[in-house]
């Protein structure tokens, strides 16, 4: 596999630390919160098929990026910095 | 049949010409009392003890594939019992003293092979948790023996010792763990299954279910619409994807772990020997090739396929272990479905949904499982109550808090 990292261009997959389901932590405030927090921290969606993932850049320019990667065949279809582009 | 040494040497004069097929290849019926989604050495396990300890005959095993065409037919066959948490280890130990009877059980040569199972350590601190790791063995039953550098080197002579990063300091050694032949396994099971009347439906995948309420009362299947009373999932790397068609989310991600196999060697490594400071385990197979993994890829994935850095991974990981090994080629690698879950224990349990029973999050370690998972999950279906030895190993166990986490990973199910 190969990541198209935003600020240091295509690098091998062995570059980067995968952490997992990009998807956001939920508020934690309101009413619900330790339920929602199970299943944040417990839950998985797990699909076959496009998924969002959470990798480091740890080998590189050190930025947290959501990429969006087929869970069937590993092809990768583009990366983002997960806290949205620098200013 | 019943498999003996008199039926072998007639049909050994016979020119092998009558054997006959070793279970049913069955056509699925309109109805069961219960359906095991799942053909693998689990869900074959658990139609079989259904059969035999509960008296539970009108059940079938769907498989998607061919039986045995998941993990049950791609893992390394280690079988040991080697845990420390309560939670885990008397179910462990009961699998293992299941493992020391199964060909007596299933009249085939299952080939289980107590060749022993070592862990080494490298380092004080490794050495005391191996220490504690031991006496919890010992505690349970399963026996446990710690090795100084000394005893390992008589053993296996050819290891590293002196490695300046690793040095080798000891092991612990479980004599009764060792391997066992997968496939034979699976076969077994599906055999003695069969035989007691129990469905066994290839080229049938669940793609739904059918339900009453909050209950589910069939599946869908590629075969047609299957009626039953209880539904039991036995399907590894896929429990997400299958538990999803009855809308539950599960605490499971699908890892790919690959496994290689060297060319033929005469005997070289006596047991299981795993690295303690990397991710590393090999042993040698009856035919003499080296069947050895390390770490998952450790990103989602049902691809059953790796990547190229883990392959360099666990090859630095066997060469710090064993440079001798270093000339040797690769024949084949392969990768499974692993169903990896929030505390690397598993799930044996019913689910929210009625009707509905879970068997997954066997992580990378679940073929040792299988006699055992087998007659816990029966006992499950049959009784509605957990068997005591798989009590912990709730569902709603990362609700409450009462994970099983040997590790101490938390919730990053590539760290277990
Ligand atoms: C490379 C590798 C090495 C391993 N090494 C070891 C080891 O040394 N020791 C150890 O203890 N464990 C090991 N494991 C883990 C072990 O193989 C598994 O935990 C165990 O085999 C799981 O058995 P199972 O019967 O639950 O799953 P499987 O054998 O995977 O069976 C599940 C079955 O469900 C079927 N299925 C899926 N979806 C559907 C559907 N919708 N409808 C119908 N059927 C469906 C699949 O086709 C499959 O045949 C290893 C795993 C891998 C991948």
């Amino acid at each position: 596999m190969r990541i198209e990292c935003p600020f240091c261009g295509p690098r091998d997959a062995s570059e980067f630390a995968y952490y997992g389901d990009a998807k956001r932590r939920p508020e934690t405030s309101g009413s619900d919160v330790s339920r929602q927090l199970y299943e944040a921290v417990y839950l998985r969606d797990n699909p076959a098929g496009r998924h969002e993932d959470l990798w480091y850049h740890g080998g590189g320019c050190r930025s947290w990026l959501r990429v969006t990667r087929d869970t069937r065949t590993h092809e990768i279809f583009g990366a983002t910095f997960a806290a949205g582009e620098p200013s | 049949m019943r498999y003996s040494f008199l039926n072998l040497a007639w049909q050994a004069l016979r020119g092998h010409r009558d054997w006959q097929p070793a279970w049913r290849d069955a056509a699925p019926r309109p109805h069961y009392d219960i359906i095991i989604i799942g053909g693998g050495g689990h869900g074959l396990a658990t139609a079989y003890y259904l059969a035999k300890e509960h008296g539970i005959k009108n059940v079938a095993v769907l498989e998607k594939g061919y039986i045995g065409s998941g993990n049950s037919g791609r893992n390394t066959t280690i079988i040991r019992s080697n845990y420390l948490l309560p939670g885990n280890e008397a179910f462990y130990e009961w699998s293992m003293k299941l493992w020391e009877g199964l060909e007596q059980e299933l009249n085939y040569n299952a080939m289980v092979s107590q060749r022993g199972v070592l862990n080494l350590y490298h380092s004080d601190a490794q050495r005391d948790a191996f220490a504690r790791r031991g006496n919890a063995m010992i505690l349970a039953g399963a026996g446990a023996e710690l090795l100084d550098a000394a005893a390992v080197r008589r053993i296996l002579p050819m290891l590293d010792f002196d490695n300046a990063r690793f040095p080798i300091r000891g092991g612990l050694l479980q004599r009764r763990g060792g391997t066992a032949r997968h496939d034979a396994v699976v076969w077994g099971y599906a055999r003695g299954a069969s035989d007691r009347g129990v469905d066994i439906i290839q080229n049938c995948e669940v793609t739904g279910f059918l339900r009453e309420g909050r209950r589910v009362v069939g599946v869908e299947t590629t075969r047609g619409r299957i009626g039953a009373r209880k539904m039991g999932l036995a399907v590894a790397g896929s429990s997400s994807r299958v538990a999803a068609l009855a809308d539950l989310k599960l605490p499971i991600e699908s890892h790919v772990l690959q496994a290689f196999v060297s060319e033929a060697i005469k005997p070289f490594i006596p047991g299981v020997v795993t690295f303690g400071a990397g991710h590393f385990y090999i042993s040698q197979s009856d035919k003499g090739g080296l069947v050895f993994g390390g770490d998952i890829d450790g990103y989602n994935s049902y691809a059953q396929r790796g990547n190229l850095p883990t392959v360099e991974d666990v090859c630095e990981g066997g060469m710090a272990l064993m440079p001798a090994i270093g000339r040797l080629r690769i024949l084949r690698s392969w990768g499974g479905l692993v169903d990896m879950s929030m505390d690397g224990s598993p799930i044996i349990d019913k689910t929210p949904v009625d009707g509905l029973y879970l068997n997954a999050g066997w992580c990378y370690g679940g073929f040792k499982a299988t006699p055992a998972s087998g007659w816990c999950f029966a006992h499950l279906l049959a009784r509605d109550e957990p068997h005591p030895v798989t009590a912990a190993y709730r569902l709603d166990r990362f609700e409450t808090g009462h994970i099983i986490d040997e590790k101490g990973q938390g919730a990053q199910p590539n760290l277990h």
